[in-house]
C-alpha cells in the first residue's frame, strides 16, 4: 500500500511541474557552484559538467563504446612519430552567438591552454615535454597541432578541450555545445538554453537537442536531491550512493540505475617514506612485501562489497578497473580472502601469534592506525571492516577520522601517519593519467613520493615501463608494459585495492533516450539526445 | 513537580544502572559485526535491530549510554571546579583581578571552541586507545565549558562578599584563604550545583555534535554521538523507526536532567 503511494505521489509530482514549466526543461542538481565557466580554466566537478553540456569538442570519447569519435572534426590523423595530430574540420558551423567556427579557433584554443600564465588544468595533460606546441593553420578547416615529444593517446585527450571563439565578442561564453548557459545565478542555480546553431542532427534531420532548457540547481544535501527526485522536481541524478540507490530500487525499479563498475577506486597504503617519523620495526613491517600481502589477504573484499555498498562494488584488482575495457589486465583477479595464507605470509617474516596478538621478531605486538578523511560514511565503515578482519590474524588496527586538510597535511607534508585509506577518483581510460602516481619521482606516489632514485627494484621496473609505453606509439607493446605494471602491483601491492564501486544513477521515467555508463558523465554523456517522453524517441 | 522530579531522578537511575551493567545486560560485544545481517530489523536477537555494519543496536546504546552518561558528568565537574575557582576567585578578590580573569573568561567565550577541538583532535598521538580518545573529548569539552559558569559564580561571590557573615568573619581575623574556602565556597555550592546539573545535557550534545562531524569518540566505541550519525541519512532511516532510539533515549535523558535541575534551581 505504502508502495502504491509512493508511485502515486511520483506519478502526481511528476506531473505537476510540467505544467507549469513545460515538457521541454531537463532538471538536476550540481552539488556546489562551478568555480568558472571557462572551459580553458576548469578544474572542479561542476565545472566540468559545464564545460561538458556547453563546450564544442573536436573529439569526443563515446562513454558507451570507449571510443573516440569526430565531432568538430570530421576526421584526424597522427603523425608517424607521434607528436602532431592534423584535424579535418566540419564546415560552415557557427557558434552559440553566430560567430563562425574555423580552425584559428582550434589555433586560439590551444595557445590559451597552453599559456603559462593561465595554469590550465586541461593544459597541462597536453603537455608531453617542456617545448612548445605549435599549430599550423592550412586553411580554415585544415590545422595541424605539434608537441615537442610524441603524446600517447592523443586523440583522447582532446574530449576535454572545449573548443572556444577567438572573434566572439562574447569571449568563451560562445560556445559549440549543445547549450549555452543563460543565466547563472550563484549559489542557486543556472539556466542552459538550446544552442540554435547546435551543428547535430538526428536521423530524421531534425536538429538536435530535443530538450529546449537544462536548469541546474546547487544542491550540496545529497539526501534532499533525492528527496526532490522521488517528488519529481528533478529529472535525474547523476550518482547516487547505495543506500538511496536501494530506497529508489526498492519503491521504484524503473528509475534506478545500475551501469556496473566504475573507474574509481578505493584502496589503503602504508607510509614507506624512509625518512617518516615512524619507530623503525614499523618502517620495516610496511616495508615488507610480505606483510603487505598477509594484511591484503586478511581484508574480505567481498564483504566490504556486499556489507559497506550494499553490493554495488566489487573487490578491487589493480590500478585500472575492470570498467576500462581497453587497459584493464583480465588475466588479473582479486587477492582472496584467506586467513591462513595471511598468517603463512606472515611467518615468512618473523611474525608469530601469541594468544590473540601478533607479535614481530622484537616480541612488538603488531598495532597500526589508519586515518581517513571524517564525515566520508563508506570510508569508515571499511575501516570499521578491516579492523574486524585484521584482528583474526592478531593485528589490532587503529582506526583514525581527521578532516581533510590534516589528513592531507600528514600524507604530503610531515609524512607522520602509518596506513591511509582513500580513494582515487579516475576520469581518464588512458594510463597516462596516473603518471603522477606511479613514477617513483612522482609528487603522489603515495606510498614513498619524490624519490631520488626508486627506492627497489620492482618501483624501478614500473618507473622504466610507464615511461616506456608513455612513448610508445604501437598500441599492442603498450598494453604490455601496462599489464606488466598491474602485475607487479598486484605482486607488491604498495597499494591495497579494496573495492570498484558502482556507478549508480536516478533517471525519471519521463526522460527518454538515457543510458547510464559507468564512466562520467553517468548520465548525461549523451546529452544532446535526451528527450521527454511526449517527444519522439530517437530512431536506433 | 515532586513526582515529576522523582519519575525523571528513577528514569535516570535506571538509564545509568543499565548502562553500568551493559556488560552483563547486552546480548553481544558492541563492535561485533554480525554481517549477514546487517541493518536488520529488531528482532528477538537484536532487540533494535543492527547498524549498517551489522552490529548489535541494542548493546551498541548500552555502552554508548555509559560512555556519554559517566563522562558527561566528569566534563561537567571539571567545568564546573574551574567556574568555581575562576569565578569565585574574581568575584571575592574584586579589582584588578576581576577585571583580568573576566576579560580572560570574555576571551574563552568568543574562542571559536569547535576548531579549537578538531585541531587538537588532529594533534593526538594516531595510536590514542578509543578509551583514552574518548577521556580527552570529554576533558576538553570539561576544560572549555567553564566560562558561561564563571561569570554566573563570580557574580554571586561579589554579591556574598557584601553580605553580613562575610563582613563578621574578616573581623573576627579569618584569614583570606580561609574566608575563602570556608566561607564563601559553601555558600556558592547552590548556584556551583545548579552550573554542574546544567552542564551535563549540555555536554551531552556536543559530544553528539562532535560525533555528528566525525570527530567525537572513536570507533569502534559507541558513544550517543557516534549512535546518532546514523540518522543523518534518509535513506537509513526510511522506513526503519527503531533506529531512533537513541535520539529517544537522548532527548529523555536530558529531559530528565532538565527537570531535576529546575528543581535544583529553585532550591538554591
Amino acid at each position: 500500500m505504502r508502495r502504491l503511494g509512493f508511485f502515486v505521489a511520483c506519478a502526481l509530482t511528476l506531473l505537476a511541474p510540467r505544467l507549469v514549466v513545460g515538457q521541454s526543461e531537463l532538471r538536476f542538481c550540481l552539488t556546489s557552484q562551478p568555480k568558472t565557466l571557462n572551459p580553458i580554466a576548469v578544474d572542479d566537478d561542476a565545472s566540468e559538467t559545464i564545460r561538458y553540456i556547453t563546450g564544442g569538442v573536436l573529439i569526443r570519447l563515446d562513454r558507451s563504446t570507449q571510443q573516440p569519435v569526430g565531432e568538430l572534426a570530421t576526421g584526424w590523423r597522427i603523425n608517424k612519430a607521434g607528436n602532431a595530430i592534423s584535424f579535418t574540420l566540419r564546415p560552415n558551423l557557427r557558434f552559440s552567438d553566430g560567430t563562425p567556427f574555423t580552425a584559428s579557433d582550434v589555433a586560439f584554443t590551444i595557445e590559451r591552454l597552453m599559456d603559462p600564465d593561465l595554469h590550465s588544468p586541461t593544459g597541462d595533460s597536453l603537455r608531453s615535454k617542456s617545448g612548445k606546441v605549435e599549430t599550423r593553420i592550412a586553411d580554415p578547416f585544415h590545422v595541424t597541432v605539434t608537441f615537442p615529444a610524441p603524446v600517447t593517446g592523443l586523440e583522447r585527450l582532446f574530449d576535454q578541450v572545449a573548443i572556444i571563439s577567438a572573434q566572439s565578442p562574447k569571449k568563451f561564453m560562445a560556445v559549440l555545445g549543445p547549450y549555452y548557459v543563460a543565466e547563472n545565478k550563484a549559489g542557486s542555480y543556472l539556466l542552459l538554453k538550446r544552442n540554435p546553431n547546435y551543428w547535430k542532427r538526428d536521423q530524421t534531420g531534425r536538429q538536435l537537442p530535443y530538450i529546449d532548457s537544462i536548469r541546474l540547481d546547487i544542491q550540496q544535501n545529497r539526501d534532499k536531491e533525492l528527496l526532490r527526485f522521488t517528488r519529481g522536481e528533478i529529472d535525474l541524478i547523476n550518482s547516487l550512493n547505495p543506500e538511496s540507490f536501494d530506497l529508489l530500487k526498492n519503491r521504484a525499479p524503473g528509475m534506478a540505475f545500475d551501469a556496473g563498475v566504475a573507474l574509481d577506486s578505493e584502496q589503503i597504503w602504508f607510509n614507506q617514506i624512509p625518512s617518516s617519523p615512524l619507530p623503525d620495526y614499523k618502517k620495516a613491517w610496511f616495508n615488507s612485501v610480505h606483510f603487505r600481502r598477509a594484511v591484503s589477504s586478511a581484508i574480505h573484499r567481498e564483504d566490504i562489497s556486499r556489507v559497506v555498498f550494499h553490493g554495488y562494488a566489487q573487490p578491487a584488482v589493480s590500478l585500472i578497473s575492470p570498467a576500462n575495457k581497453i587497459w584493464f589486465d583480465q588475466k588479473l583477479k582479486p587477492h582472496a580472502y584467506d586467513v591462513k595464507l595471511a598468517l603463512r605470509e606472515l611467518e615468512l617474516d618473523g611474525f608469530r601469534l601469541q594468544g590473540d596478538t601478533l607479535r614481530d621478531r622484537g616480541g612488538h605486538p603488531v598495532e597500526f592506525s589508519v586515518i581517513t578523511n571524517s564525515g566520508n560514511k563508506d570510508r569508515e565503515r571499511m575501516a570499521a571492516m578491516i579492523q574486524q578482519d585484521l584482528r583474526a590474524v592478531g593485528i589490532r588496527l587503529n582506526m583514525v577520522t581527521l578532516d581533510f586538510p590534516s589528513l592531507i597535511e600528514r600524507i604530503t607534508r610531515t609524512f607522520n601517519y602509518e596506513s591511509c585509506l582513500l580513494g582515487f577518483v579516475n576520469d581518464e581510460l588512458d594510463p597516462n593519467a596516473q603518471m603522477s602516481v606511479w613514477l617513483s619521482s612522482a609528487d603522489n606516489h603515495q606510498w614513498n613520493p619524490n624519490q631520488k632514485k626508486p627506492a627497489t627494484a620492482w618501483e624501478a621496473e614500473i618507473d622504466r615501463l610507464m615511461q616506456e609505453q608513455a612513448s610508445a606509439l604501437d598500441a599492442t607493446r603498450r598494453k604490455r608494459d601496462i599489464d606488466r605494471v598491474q602485475e607487479i602491483v598486484w605482486e607488491q601491492e604498495p597499494f591495497i585495492y579494496l573495492v570498484n564501486k558502482h556507478a549508480l544513477s536516478a533517471v525519471s521515467p519521463n526522460v527518454r533516450n538515457a543510458h547510464p555508463v559507468g564512466l562520467r558523465p553517468q548520465v548525461y554523456w549523451n546529452i544532446d539526445q535526451l528527450a521527454f517522453a511526449t517527444q519522439p524517441r530517437r530512431s536506433q | 513537580m515532586k513526582q515529576l522530579r522523582t519519575a525523571a531522578l528513577v528514569f535516570l537511575a535506571v538509564v545509568l544502572l543499565a548502562s553500568l551493567l551493559a556488560g552483563v545486560i547486552a546480548p553481544a560485544p558492541y563492535d561485533f559485526q554480525f554481517r549477514e545481517s546487517f541493518n536488520a530489523a529488531c528482532s528477538t536477537r537484536h532487540l533494535l535491530g543492527t547498524d549498517a555494519l551489522g552490529r548489535d543496536r541494542f548493546s551498541r546504546v548500552l555502552f554508548g549510554t555509559r560512555v556519554s552518561l559517566l563522562l558527561a558528568p566528569a566534563a561537567a565537574l571539571i567545568s564546573t571546579v574551574l567556574a568555581a575557582l575562576i569565578g569565585g576567585a574574581a568575584g571575592y578578590f574584586g579589582g584588578r583581578l576581576q577585571k583580568v580573569l573576566m576579560s580572560a573568561t570574555d576571551l574563552s567565550m568568543a574562542m571559536p571552541w569547535l576548531f579549537l577541538l578538531i585541531t587538537v583532535r588532529a594533534m593526538l598521538p594516531l595510536n590514542t586507545e578509543p578509551a583514552v580518545s574518548v577521556v580527552i573529548t570529554f576533558g576538553l569539552l570539561g576544560l572549555l565549558g567553564w566560562p558561561a559558569a564563571a561569570r554566573v559564580v563570580c557574580a554571586d561571590a561579589a554579591k556574598l562578599i557584601e553580605s553580613d557573615f562575610i563582613l563578621h568573619a574578616r573581623a573576627m581575623g579569618c584569614s583570606e584563604v580561609r574566608l575563602f574556602c570556608r566561607q564563601l565556597l559553601p555558600n556558592l555550592k547552590p548556584v556551583l550545583t545548579a552550573q554542574f546539573w546544567i552542564s551535563i545535557p549540555v555536554f551531552i550534545l556536543a559530544e553528539a555534535n562532535l560525533g555528528i562531524l566525525g570527530l567525537g569518540v572513536v570507533e569502534p566505541l559507541p558513544s550517543w554521538g557516534g549512535l546518532l550519525q546514523e540518522l543523518q541519512s534518509l535513506a537509513l532511516v526510511t522506513g526503519r523507526p527503531w533506529q531512533f532510539a537513541s535520539v529517544i533515549l537522548l532527548i529523555a535523558t536530558v529531559t530528565c536532567f532538565h527537570i531535576v535541575i529546575q528543581r535544583e534551581k529553585a532550591e538554591s
